[in-house]
C-alpha cells in the first residue's frame, strides 16, 4: 500500500511537527493547491463559480473561525451571522469611501474592524461559560443585525436600505460587480482560504493554540499552570472574528454583490456555519473544510438527484434537504462528536496498518 | 527541633539551602467553616517537604494557597524573600510554583506532548503575528522548547505515548504525564497533591523514584501531600501535620511519629 509511514524517518523536531507528517499527505495536499490554483481557474464557469465553488470557499473561511473559537477554545458562539454582516458592512463603507484602494486591503481591514468587534463581545466570555455565553453572543447576532437595519449611515442612506457592491478591481481585473469573471472571483476567494487556512493552522499547532485548547479541556487547571484566560479567550475571539469577518466581506462584495442584512446574515446563518462544524469536526482545520463542502454540496447534489433526475417538486427536494441536515447533525453528536475529520482520522488509521492490523 | 536558621544537612547528606517560601499565620474560612487556622511553616530549597493529615485536615486548602487559588483572610506568603501580594493563580505560575492535582487535570482532548508543552507557557516569548507566520521566530522558539520537553519525556520514561491523545491513557501514566507538565515548567517550588493516590505498590515505588530522581538531578523543592505514611516517612526531609485546619506536629519524620498528638490525631484517642 502506498499509504504508510514505514521509512518516513523524521530527523528533526521541524520535521516532526510539520502539518502533514506522512509523505502521502503532503504529496497529495500539494496536488490539492495545484489543482485549485491551475487548472480550476481554465474550467470554471458562472454556474460552477455561483452554485458551488464561491460558497464552499467562503464559507470554508467562516467555519475555520467559528472553528477556533467554538472547537478549539471551547467557547461557544451563535454570532457567526452578525459577525459576518459586520465584515460585509466594513467592506462596503471602506469600497465606497476610498475607492482607489484595493481590493485585497478592503476585505483585510474589514476582518480586523470585525476582530475588534468579536473581542468586544467576547468580554463576557470572561465571566460566563457554555450555555449562557451562547445566549450572550445570540445577543450579538440579533443587535448587529439591528444597527444594520437601523442605522443608515451604515447603508450610505441609500433608499432600499440594502447595500451593493461597487465594481472594484485587483491589479486591473474586475472582482466585484455583475462584471466580475468567474475565475477572477474564484481565484481571490481562494486565496483568502488558502492564507487562512494556513493562518489558523499555525495558530493551533503552536503556543497560543495549546493556550486555546488548555482553556477548553479544562479551564481551571490551565489557569493553574499559568494560561492567563482573559489573552486566551480574547485572542480567540479576534482571530476567529477575524476569518469571519473576511469570509462575511467576501460574501458581500464577491458572492452576492447585494445584501439585505436581516435576509442574508440572520440567525440561520449562525446556525449554518455552527452545522458546517459539529457535521465536519470540531477542532480540526480539515474538519471546516469537510463541513463546508457537505453543506454546500448537499443542496447542489440533492437537485441534480431530485428535481432534475427524478423528477420531483423543488419545495420537496428543499424540505428534503432540512430533514438530511436535521438527522444528520443529530446522528453527528452522538455517534460521532468529532465529525467527518474523526471518520477521516479513523479511515487514514486504518489505511496505515493495512493489510496486516495487528 | 533542628537549628533551621541557615538550612541544614538531611540523613543521607543533602544539603538543604535557605527558605524559598514561607507561610505565615494563614488563616482561610469558607463562610463559617475554618478550613485553615494561623498556620504558619517555611519551605527550605532543595528539601521534599510533605504535608500529612487526616481526611479534611486542610491540606488540599493549604497546597491551593501556595498555587494562589484560595485567598487567605488572614496571614501572609512569602516567597524568595518577598511578601507576595495579591495575585491571580497564573501569575504565581509564572513565578515558578508548579502543581500537579489530586484528581488529574490533564487536558484531555490533547496530546502528551502538548500538554507537556503547555507546561513551558512562561518560556514562549513570540507574538501572536509571529506565530501566524510560523518560519522563523515561533518555529526556533517551539524547536527549543520541544528538546527541553523530550529531555522531561526521557527523564519520565514516557517517550511511547508522545503522540497520544491523553484520554486514552491508563490513570497511572496520566499521573505520570502531569508530572511532566508540571516539570516542564522548570519550577522552582513543585507542589505535588497527593501524586500516589489510587496507584498500586508498584506504581508507587516508580512515582516515589521519579520524585527523589526529580529532587536530585534537578534540585527542585517539592511540598507534597500524601496519605501512605511510608512513602511519606521514606520520601521527605520534615513534614508538616495538619488535624482540623491547625498544625499539630512539624519536623523530621522521626520527630513527627514520635508526637504524642500526631498519634492522637491519627489513631484516636480515648476520652474518659
Amino acid at each position: 500500500m502506498f499509504y504508510r509511514e514505514a521509512g518516513d524517518f523524521k530527523t528533526s523536531y521541524i520535521a516532526d511537527s510539520q502539518t502533514f507528517p506522512i509523505k502521502f499527505d503532503r504529496y497529495r495536499y500539494y496536488v490539492v493547491l495545484a489543482v485549485a490554483f491551475g487548472i480550476v481557474p481554465f474550467l470554471i464557469n458562472d454556474y460552477w463559480a455561483n452554485a458551488l465553488l464561491l460558497p464552499f470557499l467562503i464559507y470554508a473561511i467562516a467555519a475555520i473561525g467559528l472553528n477556533i473559537l467554538v472547537g478549539y477554545c471551547g467557547q461557544v458562539s451563535l454570532g457567526t451571522g452578525g459577525f459576518m454582516a459586520v465584515g460585509a458592512y466594513a467592506c462596503y463603507k471602506l469600497m465606497t469611501a476610498f475607492p482607489d484602494v484595493s481590493m485585497f486591503i478592503h476585505v483585510i481591514l474589514a476582518g480586523g474592524i470585525t476582530a475588534l468587534v468579536g473581542v468586544l463581545f467576547g468580554l463576557p466570555s470572561l465571566r460566563i461559560k457554555g450555555f449562557y455565553l451562547a445566549v450572550a453572543t445570540l445577543a450579538a447576532q440579533f443587535f448587529l443585525v439591528w444597527l444594520f437595519n437601523r442605522v443608515p449611515w451604515f447603508y450610505n442612506y441609500s433608499a432600499s436600505g440594502q447595500i451593493n457592491a461597487p465594481e472594484r478591481d485587483v491589479f486591473g481585473i474586475i472582482i466585484t460587480g455583475p462584471n466580475a469573471p468567474a475565475w477572477a472571483t474564484y481565484l481571490f476567494c481562494l486565496v483568502f482560504l488558502t492564507v487562512c487556512a494556513i493562518i489558523a493552522r499555525n495558530l493551533t499547532r503552536g503556543t497560543i493554540g495549546r493556550t486555546w485548547m488548555a482553556i477548553r479541556d479544562m479551564d481551571i487547571a490551565a489557569e493553574i499552570i499559568g494560561v492567563n484566560p482573559l489573552k486566551a479567550k480574547l485572542t480567540a475571539f479576534a482571530v476567529s472574528s477575524f476569518f469571519v469577518g473576511i469570509s462575511g466581506a467576501l460574501f458581500f462584495a464577491v458572492y452576492l454583490g447585494a445584501v439585505e442584512v436581516g435576509e442574508v446574515f440572520g440567525i440561520q446563518k449562525s446556525f449554518l456555519v455552527l452545522f458546517m462544524i459539529i457535521i465536519g469536526g470540531l477542532g480540526s482545520i480539515f474538519g471546516s473544510f469537510a463541513g463546508a463542502a457537505f453543506l454546500v454540496l448537499l443542496p447542489v447534489l440533492l437537485k441534480l438527484i431530485g428535481v432534475d433526475l427524478l423528477g420531483w417538486p423543488t419545495d420537496i427536494v428543499a424540505h428534503l434537504n432540512l430533514v438530511i441536515v436535521g438527522a444528520m447533525i443529530i446522528m453527528f453528536l452522538i455517534l460521532e462528536p468529532h465529525g467527518l475529520a474523526q471518520l477521516w482520522r479513523v479511515a487514514k488509521e486504518k489505511l496505515r496498518l493495512w493489510p496486516f492490523p495487528h | 527541633m533542628l537549628d533551621q536558621s541557615e538550612g541544614y544537612v538531611t540523613e543521607d547528606g543533602r544539603k538543604i539551602g535557605g527558605v524559598v517560601m514561607e507561610m505565615k499565620n494563614i488563616t482561610l474560612r469558607f463562610g463559617g467553616v475554618v478550613a485553615i487556622k494561623d498556620i504558619s511553616f517555611d519551605i527550605r530549597e532543595g528539601e521534599i517537604r510533605a504535608i500529612i493529615g487526616p481526611n479534611g485536615a486542610g491540606k488540599s486548602s493549604m497546597l491551593n494557597v501556595i498555587s494562589g487559588f484560595y485567598v487567605p483572610q488572614e496571614g501572609e506568603v512569602w516567597f524568595h524573600g518577598a511578601k507576595r501580594p495579591q495575585m491571580r493563580p497564573f501569575e504565581v505560575a509564572q513565578q515558578g510554583i508548579a502543581r500537579t492535582f489530586q484528581n488529574i487535570a490533564l487536558f484531555e482532548g490533547m496530546s502528551v506532548l502538548d500538554n507537556v508543552m503547555t507546561g513551558r507557557l512562561s518560556f514562549m516569548k513570540t507574538n501572536i503575528l509571529q506565530q501566524a507566520w510560523w518560519k522563523g521566530k515561533a518555529e526556533a522558539e517551539e524547536t527549543e522548547n520541544r528538546e527541553a520537553v523530550e529531555k522531561i519525556i526521557d527523564f519520565l520514561e514516557i517517550q511511547h505515548i508522545r503522540k497520544t491523545p491523553v484520554s486514552r491513557l491508563p490513570y497511572g501514566l496520566k499521573k505520570r504525564v502531569e508530572l511532566a507538565r508540571a516539570l516542564a515548567a522548570e519550577p522552582k517550588l513543585l507542589l505535588l497533591d497527593e501524586p500516589m493516590a489510587g496507584m498500586n505498590v508498584e506504581e508507587k515505588e516508580d512515582m516515589s523514584r521519579f520524585i527523589l530522581d526529580v529532587n536530585d538531578e534537578f534540585g527542585t523543592t517539592i511540598a507534597l501531600i500524601e496519605h501512605d505514611m511510608g512513602v511519606v516517612m521514606d520520601l521527605s526531609d520534615r513534614v508538616v501535620v495538619m488535624d482540623y485546619g491547625r498544625k499539630i506536629g512539624d519536623g523530621t519524620p522521626d520527630e513527627v511519629r514520635n508526637n504524642q498528638e500526631v498519634i492522637d490525631a491519627y489513631l484516636g484517642v480515648s476520652h474518659d
